[in-house]
């Protein structure tokens, strides 16, 4: 037990939304699909808001069009693997222009 | 006696053809929710693995919709990859467990309560991109609901007899589910010509009227009805005679159509000798099968807004050309004219931020859009040039020019695009041909300037009509107004065609009209030597050409350019119609024959819909 917890990473980066659609369904889609294959925490916030990175329609909510900030943040034992990750679908714009 | 009363609906007829059989109403066959509170901890677990069941049962029957999505709109595949995600999303799917475990409700009614909850969440967001999401969440719903009651999960596959399908709309996911072999025809409440629905319809010669509005709610289930998908007229509870009638119609529809259709590959030559060249308008690559079918000797217009229009995100450079390559590459040697993007700013608030326009059809749409968003236009012509080199059997064409400058203006980005394609060394048809298209006004005025700085004119008559009357098309208090045969119109096509001559330019004509085969002795008489048309309707077409001499259409055309109204024109051009090519209106055109002319106010309505 003790050992697994020795193994929490907590992370958290920025990230701003740099496709022209935003973060619509299909966007959405693909952070959750990522965020999924981890095992550590994955919440995103914008403004006021958290929510967890694992929800399409938790992410639907938070509404991000293009030039929003948001902050990725993962705890687990998986935590830097996931940001990264993530990093690199808000890089490549999620394949879209 | 007791009369029986049959009811006449009307809405777009998309897909020609006639349909009489029992409809099928989707509408209707909504399921109703079962509600009760779970008695004990054994009643509790049984649902929990009820719903867990239906969930997975869902999540399998998406996956093979996902599989049989008809390859061109692989975009629709990814819808179900979002309502995949939603089926296992926890708000909705732990949410519902949460509800069973904790408040003892049954599934369904859990399940309903979830998906109300996050439903109010989005309609709580001021962002209607997000609203307009909970169409996701419901249609998910559904799916596990029909699971959870045991019932057949795709109602088209519920269907066990030949029938005539009533929606109010038809999903992607739908249309991929119908069993060809059991639909005779079909209605809908929603839709255009240019709909998902109509184009699969029209592909498959599956007779459609979409756009009805009232459909779904005048049509009884199981009741007998009529689908005219020329006129567009839908007739619930027919009278025997009506019966009688259209089985007549449909079998001499069916000949007819068979007749024309085998001489459709020939060229057209009228009888005393012009050739004229008769292409296809299409709005996606899968329409090629049905251009070639039909006889097109090219694509006269590719409508590129639609690759645009039928998804969430917006194309990349990669996607138009590997779109535009394909397309050429299926029609070459024939030539392939890519319209770019003809698009109103109404249709871009997705992408773009939403513009407030008083009135749309003199706003930022089309070429204007398109040089207001340079970077946009540069990457569809870089999209278009790389993929002109493959088989050099593209041409490009700008819409809704009205003069020189604008022309100038978007020939200078073309001739940067190039440039710049050549400095990285990246190869482009360098004699691409380059035409305009005359649909405003100011373009007919200055027609002679134009026609110094392009290859090719083509008509657009919807929106030369729209213009040069005055009047917005989509307006219903002034669409009476919409005269295709209006003696100004009429004049402008003909000035276009000289000043084209003169230039030694070709002048093609690409709007309805061309499609209307009423209108093909005109267009001949206005001495347009090419046409392009929806697929279907080029056997049409071109039999008219064939049976019609040019020499005789331009002595009628003479006699009507005198003529001064539109009414009198139109009546002269039935008259002759009717000698001439009677079996023609009998099959496409029923609604102009003396014996069933509809009231005129419900002509002008129908027509307004034809070409909105």
């Amino acid at each position: 037990m003790e050992a697994v917890l020795e193994k929490i990473e907590v992370l958290e980066q920025e990230f701003i939304v740099a496709n022209r659609l935003g973060i619509h369904a299909r966007v959405a889609a693909q952070i959750v699909k990522v965020a999924g294959q981890f095992e550590s925490e994955i919440w995103i916030a914008k403004g006021g808001s958290k929510v967890s990175g694992k929800s399409i329609l938790d992410v639907m909510t938070l509404v991000c069009p293009l030039g929003s900030k948001v902050q990725i943040s993962a705890y687990g034992p998986d935590a830097s693997e996931a940001v990264n990750a993530l990093a690199v679908l808000f890089q490549t714009k999620f394949g879209e222009p | 006696m007791t009369e029986q009363c049959s009811k006449i609906i009307r809405g777009i007829g998309v897909s020609p053809g006639i349909a009489i059989g029992k409809a099928y109403l989707l509408e209707r066959r909504r399921i109703s929710i079962s509600q009760h509170t779970l008695e004990d901890e054994k009643a509790v677990a049984e649902e929990c693995k009820r719903f867990e069941a239906a969930v997975s049962k869902t999540e399998m029957e998406l996956e093979d919709i996902k599989r049989r999505i008809h390859p061109g709109f692989t975009e629709h595949a990814q819808v179900l990859e979002v309502y995949q995600l939603i089926l296992r999303d926890p708000p909705i799917h732990n949410e519902t467990l949460r509800l069973i475990l904790e408040e003892k409700l049954n599934a369904q009614l859990a399940l309903v309560r979830s998906i109300r909850k996050a439903g109010e969440r989005f309609s709580a967001l001021d962002d209607e991109y997000i609203q307009s999401r909970i169409a996701d969440l419901e249609a998910v719903g559904e799916r596990v609901l029909r699971n959870l009651a045991g019932l057949e999960h795709n109602l088209l596959d519920e269907i066990k007899e030949r029938v005539i399908i009533v929606a109010h709309d038809l999903s992607p996911a739908d249309t991929a589910q119908l069993r060809l072999e059991r639909t005779l025809g079909l209605v809908t409440d929603m839709g255009g010509r240019t709909s998902h629905t109509s184009i699969i319809a029209r592909s498959l010669n599956i007779p459609a009227v979409v756009g009805t509005e009232v459909a779904t709610k005048s049509v009884p289930h199981g009741a007998i009805i009529i689908v005219d998908g020329a006129s567009g007229k839908v007739i619930a509870n027919p009278t025997d005679e009506e019966v009688n009638l259209y089985h007549e119609r449909k079998e001499e529809f069916e000949n007819y159509l068979r007749a024309i259709s085998r001489t459709a590959h020939f060229k057209a030559r009228t009888q005393d000798g012009h050739l004229i060249d008769v292409e296809a308008n299409i709005e996606l690559q899968e329409e090629v099968v049905a251009a070639k079918d039909n006889g097109a000797e090219g694509i006269g217009l590719y409508r590129t807004e639609f690759f645009f229009m039928n998804r969430v995100d917006f194309p990349d450079e990669e996607a138009l050309y590997n779109d535009y390559r394909e397309l050429a590459e299926l029609m070459a040697p024939k030539w392939v004219t890519m319209r770019t993007l003809d698009l109103g700013a109404e249709k871009l608030a997705t992408w773009y931020p939403q513009i407030e326009e008083a009135n749309p059809a003199l706003g930022l749409r089309s070429i204007r859009l398109c040089l207001h968003y340079p970077d946009l236009f540069r990457t569809q012509l870089r999209a278009i040039l790389r993929a002109s080199d493959h088989a050099h059997n593209i041409r490009l064409m700008f819409p809704l020019v009205s003069g020189v400058g604008e022309l100038l203006s978007a020939k200078k980005i073309l001739r940067e695009v190039k440039e710049e394609l050549t400095r990285t060394r990246i190869p482009f048809d360098e004699k691409m041909p380059l035409g305009v298209m005359i649909e405003v006004p100011s373009a007919v005025a200055v027609a002679d300037m134009l026609a110094r700085e392009v290859d090719f004119f083509s008509i657009g008559t919807n929106d030369l009509i729209q213009y040069s009357i005055g009047i917005d098309r989509a307006n219903e208090h002034v669409a009476y107004l919409y005269e295709p045969l209006h003696p100004a119109v009429l004049r402008f096509i003909r000035h276009t065609v000289a000043i084209g001559r003169r230039a030694n330019i070709q002048v093609s004509l690409c709007g309805e009209m061309a499609g209307e085969s009423l209108y093909t002795p005109i267009l001949l008489g206005l001495q347009l030597t090419s046409l392009s048309m929806n697929p279907q309707a080029i056997p049409r077409v071109k039999n008219l050409i064939c049976r019609s001499r040019a020499e005789d259409c331009r002595r009628f055309v003479a006699k009507v350019l005198r003529l001064r109204t539109a009414d009198e024109i139109g009546r002269r051009l039935h008259t002759m119609m009717l000698e001439k090519f009677p079996e023609e209106l009998r099959v496409f055109n029923p609604g102009i024959l003396p014996n069933e002319e509809p009231p005129r106010e419900d002509r002008s309505r129908t027509k307004r819909k034809l070409y909105s």
